[in-house]
């Protein structure tokens, strides 16, 4: 069967828009472009008649599916939703933001950015590509918001209200206050190195004292507002830690620095001895741009939390007596009675009134195929309907629904999670310590022996030792490994996730869309080929994903025609093909209305999911659908396997399923755990996490608990955005190879970091020796340090971490 | 020499004056997202050359 799918795929023609395969059933002979579906070939129509067809001359274009969810987007001209997120821009002019899903390059801010050109009565639309957040501004007289929107969706880009206003606006605070507190850093240490050099040079010329002293207070005077700006933090947190009786890297920090800093004011006020006041400011101002770098990467996460929002619907219908209101979903009770069609997703939790359907769970689950709902069976906010109108009494809404519990846990557990220790911040408040402690011992020592050249030595120790290169280390070398990887597809979200992911510990992985490719395909089949026909032409009228699956494995066979159609929510589908009643669905459904004589029902293996199909009355074909475990699945295993990780599997699936994954791949059954929930893979990442670092690789949104709470979350590719807002790392190429890539380059990263800290450390020490015994001078040390620095800094950016796959 | 009393004042005032000027951009959120404006400018002639193209109807889903 797989051949014969392969076999397909190469004889097909790609998308024009998208670039994906097109299946033969929708295949037009007659056209000069081929489509994938129909959102494609309205996207090219509508960039076309814009005249924007360059878009397809672009090369690093979009290469992800547009599948449009035939959504209206009538909530968005609703006016509880402008209340909320709508404001005036002045000049009749609104103004609010989207999230837009699916941003990812220079084509989508282009491509996004001409829809004013699109929708008359759009005047502007702004993009920012790495927060996803699309700004748009629109005249209410010509257009709605819900129009724009549909435009959008056509293009390729879901959009969602942004309901982060005021943590956005905050946060933005933050940001800028950083900025502002390393420019200010950046622009004194700057000034005091310059007077320091003066000062130096000074101590050769023999400089007049007036000017020495007036130097030395301007130096004074350049760095009270450093400590009191932005060296204030250092410590604040100190203080904190201290307070807190825990020892913190801040401490050392703020004591190297306050030390330094009142040694130089009274040595300054009294005039005598060395003032620190440079080494002083230049540690504040590289500290800060370390620590920038960390958080700028890291802030993303917080960002796309808000895509988990966005799982729940805006508005519902409420059923008022006879007649449905549109309500925001916001304002439901329990008790009120809600109707969802076909389509949409639950916007409470709530239990079946009347109606039967079938429900995808794939959010809480990960399971895909849906679940049969009746009168009386419990519905989830966030899922999907997919088959038919239900009324649901709700149960329970917003905050205390199923899901709206676990984004709370999900906010906390990422909340919990410890802080991982950088070895940089770590050595480096120790090693100023040590510096001024060399250096306090190098004045007293020299003023045993040559008091003249006592302060000379000691200055130049503390030139000389200048920790740039130790504080730069870390942060440059995460900051260019990060980059590499996401040239090579693996998109990383601070340091920290490279340095746990260097060290073996337990990986736990999701199975459905992780280990496999996440959906149901036709694995076996028994039965005569001409079915064929019978079955497609059936399943044409059939919305299950089972239908699909057939229409996937059999893209050659003829359909053919078909009457009295009728379909039962889970159970399958009955008609007439060419005169012969034809029944396909699962076993209990098919073998109430059919005869089984061959003992098809039992010819399948037990982790598959079972479709019989009788015709005329005689069960003649039975058709096992599973879940195909991704081709470099073992092999990637393996590899880290041998590199010392212990390999377990987390998944919703059933034990039965997940026990014949496990052994497929050699993981033993012990370490494989079937019939999680999303609360029960969180339990087993906190069981693990008291053994060690826990990294967590999943897709889907029944993941993104255990993956907020694990060591280091891993999203990978296909996986649900929300599950991705609480990873710390995403693989942006298909299969688990790039899992194993991730763990070699973390591994080499973390080498590098240590190398650079080694050259800096032993290139201190030597300096350190030398200015001790007075070999060199603090001329000579001030052009030494910064060869330090450049050491490291080119050890950095030529170092292979990551590599570009070929 | 005395000349230093005058101009290492003169040149902090101009530090001074580029730090407040730093604040102020950075208040004004100019270094908010410093990668869209960089890809904005690539495809900046493609949007001035197309305004004149008909427009699509806005209704179409």
């Amino acid at each position: 069967m797989a051949t014969s799918i392969a076999e397909a795929i190469d004889t097909t023609v790609d998308c024009v828009h998208c670039g994906l395969p097109v299946l033969p059933g929708d295949l037009r002979p007659e056209a000069d472009q081929q489509f994938c579906c129909s959102g494609c070939r309205t996207a090219w129509e509508l960039i076309n008649a814009a005249g924007l067809s360059a878009y397809y001359a672009a090369d690093d274009r979009r290469r992800v599916p547009v599948r449009p969810s035939g959504r209206r987007y009538d909530e968005f001209d609703h006016p509880t939703f402008t209340r909320l997120y709508v404001r005036d821009a002045g000049g009749g002019i609104q103004e609010t933001e989207l999230y837009l899903q699916g941003v990812h390059c220079a084509s989508c801010v282009w491509l996004v950015e001409q829809v004013p050109l699109l929708v008359e009565g759009a005047v502007r639309a702004e993009l920012n590509v790495p927060r996803s957040l699309a700004r748009i501004q629109w005249d209410p007289a010509h257009t709605s918001l819900g129009a724009i929107a549909r435009s959008l969706e056509a293009l390729g880009y879901p959009s969602q209200p942004f309901r982060g206003g005021r943590a956005d606006h905050r946060r933005r605070v933050e940001d800028r206050a950083m900025l502002v507190r390393i420019g200010i850093a950046g622009a004194i240490a700057i000034n005091v190195m310059t007077v320091a050099l003066a000062l130096y040079a000074g101590w050769f010329g023999s400089m007049e004292p007036a000017y020495v002293r007036y130097f030395r207070w301007i130096s004074l005077g350049l760095t009270v507002p450093a400590i009191g700006w932005p060296g204030r933090g250092f410590f604040t947190s100190a203080w904190a830690a201290l307070r807190a009786r825990r020892l913190h890297m801040d401490v050392p920090i703020a004591l190297a620095l306050g030390a330094g800093f009142i040694r130089g004011a009274v040595n300054t006020v009294t005039d005598s001895g060395p003032i620190y006041f440079d080494g002083v400011v230049t540690l504040i101002f590289l500290l800060l741009v370390g620590r920038f770098l960390q958080q700028r990467a890291q802030r993303a996460a917080a960002d796309s939390a808000e895509l988990l929002h966005g799982l729940t619907p805006s508005t519902a219908h409420l059923v008022v007596g006879e007649s449905i209101e549109e309500v925001p979903a916001e304002s439901l009770v329990p008790d009120a009675l809600v109707l969802v069609r076909a389509g949409d997703r639950f916007p409470t939790d709530g239990i079946v009134l009347d109606g039967c359907s079938g429900v995808d769970m794939a959010l809480l689950t990960g399971e895909s195929a849906p679940v049969s709902v009746r009168p009386g069976s419990p519905v989830y906010a966030g899922t999907t309907n997919t088959s038919a109108a239900v009324r649901v009494r709700v149960t329970e809404a917003g905050e205390t629904t199923r899901l709206g519990r676990i984004l709370q846990e999900l906010e906390a557990a990422m909340s919990r999670r410890a802080p991982v220790v950088h070895t940089t911040d770590r050595l480096a408040g120790w090693f100023v310590a040590a510096v001024l402690v060399l250096s306090a011992a190098t004045y007293l020592i020299w003023l045993q022996i040559d008091p003249t050249v006592a302060v000379d030595h000691a200055i130049a120790l503390l030139i000389v030792t200048c920790p740039c290169a130790l504080a730069l280390a870390t942060p440059l070398t995460m900051t260019v490994a990060i980059g590499r990887a996401a040239k090579a597809g693996m998109l990383i979200r601070g340091g920290d996730a490279l340095e746990v992911l260097a060290r073996p510990a337990t990986m736990l992985l999701d199975k459905t869309g992780t280990l496999t490719e996440g959906r149901l395909r036709l694995t076996d089949w028994h039965g005569d080929d001409a079915l064929r026909g019978a079955v497609l032409a059936l399943e044409q009228h059939s919305n299950h994903p089972l239908g699909s699956a057939f229409a996937r494995a059999w893209p050659a066979s003829n359909a053919a025609e078909v009457s009295e159609v009728r379909q039962t929510v889970g159970g399958g589908i009955t008609g007439r093909v060419a005169g012969q009643d034809v029944v396909v669905g699962s076993p209990a459904f098919v073998l109430a209305r059919a005869f089984d004589p061959h003992r098809l029902a039992d010819s399948l293996p037990a982790h598959l999911t079972p479709v019989l199909v009788a015709t005329g009355g005689v069960v003649r074909g039975a058709a096992g659908f599973g879940d195909p475990i991704r081709p470099d699945s073992a092999a990637a295993l393996a590899a880290l396997r041998r590199g010392g990780w212990r390999i377990g599997i987390l998944s919703g699936d059933a034990p039965g399923v997940v026990a014949a994954a496990a052994a497929a791949l050699g993981v033993s059954g012990a370490d494989a755990k079937g019939g999680a929930a999303p609360e029960t893979k969180l339990a087993e990442v906190e069981r693990h996490l008291a053994a060690g670092p826990v990294v967590m690789v999943g897709d889907g949104v029944n993941d993104a608990l255990a993956i907020g709470r694990a060591s280091v979350g891993i999203g990978v590719r296909g996986g649900a955005e929300a599950c991705l807002a609480a990873a710390d790392v995403f693989l942006a190429r298909p299969g688990l190879t790039p899992l194993v890539d991730l763990i070699e380059g973390a591994d080499r990263t973390l080498r590098v970091i240590r190398r650079n800290i080694a050259v800096s450390i032993g290139y201190n020490l030597i300096g350190a020796a030398l200015a001790i015994s007075g070999t060199i001078n603090p001329l000579i040390a001030a052009i030494m340090m910064p060869v330090s620095s450049l050491t490291v800094t080119l050890l950095a950016w030529r170092s292979q971490t990551f590599r570009t796959p070929a | 020499m005395t000349i230093l009393f005058i101009l290492v004042p003169v040149a902090l005032g101009i530090v001074l004056i580029s730090v407040i000027g730093f604040v102020w951009a950075t208040r004004q959120g100019q270094f908010d997202d410093l990668e869209t404006p960089a890809l904005r400018m690539l495809r900046d002639e493609a949007v001035r050359a197309a305004p004149a193209a008909p427009k699509a109807p806005a209704d179409s889903p």
